[in-house]
């Protein structure tokens, strides 16, 4: 089986370890959801596993990534940045057809495949009646919208997502995470930054706890997401509740000791 | 796409009757016939004014105004930042100090093309220490105060090398050429700047793709396969090569860089790529009427085009600044 991994990660952004000999394999199929408070690493992880880092030991299919060339990695693993924002006013189609460039795509001669896999990628987020209009007019969550499509019309076998619903609505949180859920269904290898809980718990098949650099646990959502570790992680007290087989996990108060 | 596609032939279609009547103007008026009659070399005098004066003047303002423009929105799509321009990196007055260093030193007259030569290095040099001092990911504000430091000191530079010339008739020949002209310019500057700018902007046209894959950051661009390190290099080896080549002749001439690409970015619905032939195109319009504009005001002495562009450009680069302050004050309701 295709998998991606990490082996003994150790990060350090200037003088801090942001990692902390960390290791990581994850294969196709699986919908991967990292968790963790602010600044544990969560990002870099994503980042590192993205190629941005060339010294990191990573691997796809036991090849460092620093050992593919550029285009082809392109093509393996499409990246959605946390802060990503448009500086020039493009059509959202156009936003999307970006997402066609390791395929060797310009906007001037999209083939049909290239066309079909941008219909997808706006289909799957919701986005075909806003597919015309300029970016720099939409809203904050049509824009977060609009970039995650732009990843998904990579249509490569990882898709790594930082953060790719905290700006949405309800609506659009479950639609794009529908999406991505189905595309791990379909064999791709979904790993998604989120802050939200029970989304996680609700479409992951494994959830990756971390804090301080290192992965605290990780499992199927029901063994992971325990008001007891969620305590240690978070430092919150979580009312729990089980709902059609899914945990439903709100944090409600947070401690201070 | 309809809209776009019909830009770059009407550019052109403006540029050629721009261009004739450039040729038209000057302190010699020709007739429709002596206009003739010199360009198929039936009259000799006609055909001086016209092959030895005006067009040399023409194919300058048009090649300058053309990487004038490129360069601005090359710039504009690599820091995705529509406040970017040559000027802002003090590109155009740190290649002014490579050339009055070497017309300065006397060098020139020994090797007349020294003078590109040190005003690519000016150029270069000055991008190179806005980024480095800057960095790449720097907001608006800090590529302007060091784009402003940089130009500062090239301008204090230049004027203690001003001081320290003997010569006063070299010194107002320095001066003036400073503050960006055709003036006076022969088929021999042509020359001696074409194959800079030529370089500079086939550099700067092949960027196209690098700036589209650049249109969510520099992340998203390297995740897209792009190799920015090499593509960076590049960039602003063209800006250097074409601004360098541009004021080796013109002098320092501003604003065109800024203007240009805004006045066609929404034709081509903001396609960072798509602009550069536009905004390449607008710049050579732009910088041929001002020099036009310069020809046909009676003054003393002729009007300088860079003062012109500066008059033109810094009103619009002071809207822009309020519209964007609009736009973030908006944002923060």
């Amino acid at each position: 089986m295709t998998h991606l991994a990490a082996h003994a990660l150790t990060i350090s952004l200037g003088q801090r370890a942001v990692l902390r000999s960390l290791d990581f394999k994850a294969g196709a199929g699986e919908l991967v959801c990292v968790l963790g408070p602010n600044g544990a690493g969560k990002s870099t992880l994503l980042r590192a596993l993205a190629g941005f880092f060339p010294q990191a030991p990573v691997t796809w299919d036991g090849v460092p990534l620093s050992q593919i060339p550029a285009r082809q990695r392109a093509r393996t693993i499409a990246w959605l940045s946390q802060d990503g924002d448009a500086v020039w006013p493009l059509p959202v189609r156009g936003i999307v057809a970006l997402g066609r460039i390791p395929h060797g795509a310009t906007l001037d001669s999209l083939t049909a495949q290239d066309r079909d896999a941008i219909d997808r990628a706006l289909h799957a987020c919701d986005l075909q009646s806003l597919a015309d209009r300029d970016i720099t007019t939409l809203s904050g969550g049509e824009r977060a919208r609009a970039f995650a499509a732009r990843a998904l019309a990579v249509e490569a076998p990882v898709l790594l997502a930082d953060e790719p619903v905290s700006a949405l609505d309800p609506h659009h949180q479950l639609t794009v995470m529908g999406s991505l859920h189905r595309a791990a269904q379909e064999g791709h290898l979904v790993i998604a930054v989120l802050h939200d809980l029970t989304l996680a718990a609700r479409f992951a098949n494994r959830i990756v706890l971390m804090k301080d650099g290192g992965i605290i646990a990780q499992g199927k959502p029901d063994r992971v997401l325990t008001p007891d570790l969620l305590r240690a992680v978070f430092a919150v007290d979580v009312v729990s509740v089980d709902h059609d087989g899914t945990r439903i996990v709100l944090p409600w108060s947070a401690r201070n000791d | 796409m309809k809209r776009a596609d019909k830009l770059v032939p009407a550019l052109f279609a403006l540029l050629t009757i721009m261009s004739l009547l450039s040729l038209g103007i000057g302190s010699v008026s020709l007739s429709p016939s002596q206009f003739w009659h010199g360009l198929t070399g039936q009259d000799r005098v006609a055909q001086l004014i016209l092959i030895d004066i005006r067009l040399p003047r023409t194919v300058l303002a048009l090649s300058v105004g053309f990487v004038l423009g490129l360069s601005g929105a090359t710039l504009q799509g690599l820091l995705r930042n529509p406040l970017a321009d040559p000027a802002l990196f003090g590109a155009p007055q740190a290649a002014a100090l490579g050339a009055v260093l070497v017309l300065y030193t006397g060098l020139v007259e020994a090797l007349s093309f020294a003078l590109p030569f040190a005003a690519m290095g000016g150029a270069l040099l000055s991008v190179f220490l806005v980024l480095a001092v800057a960095g790449r990911v720097a907001g608006v504000t800090t590529f302007i105060l060091a784009g402003l430091a940089i130009a500062s000191l090239a301008a204090a530079l230049t004027s203690i090398v001003i001081n320290l010339s003997a010569n006063p008739f070299a010194v107002t020949e320095i001066v003036f050429w400073l503050l960006g002209s055709f003036e006076d310019r022969s088929l021999r500057h042509v020359a001696m700047a074409a194959p800079f700018m030529l370089i500079g902007s086939y550099l700067l046209l092949r960027s196209g793709e690098t700036l589209r894959a650049l249109t969510l950051g520099e992340e998203t661009a390297q995740s897209l396969g792009l190799s920015l390190q090499r593509e960076r290099i590049l960039i602003v080896l063209g800006v250097a090569c074409a601004i360098g080549g541009a004021v080796s002749v013109s002098g320092a001439i501003g604003f065109v860089g800024l203007v240009a690409p805004h006045l066609v970015r929404d034709r081509v619905k903001g396609d960072p790529k798509s602009v550069l032939w536009p905004a390449a195109l607008t710049g050579a319009a732009l910088t041929l009427g001002a020099d036009m504009v310069a020809r046909l005001v009676p003054a003393p002495t002729e009007l300088k085009v860079g003062a012109l562009t500066a008059l033109m450009g810094v009103p619009f680069f002071l809207a822009m600044i309020a519209r964007r302050r609009g736009a973030v004050a908006a944002e923060a309701a």
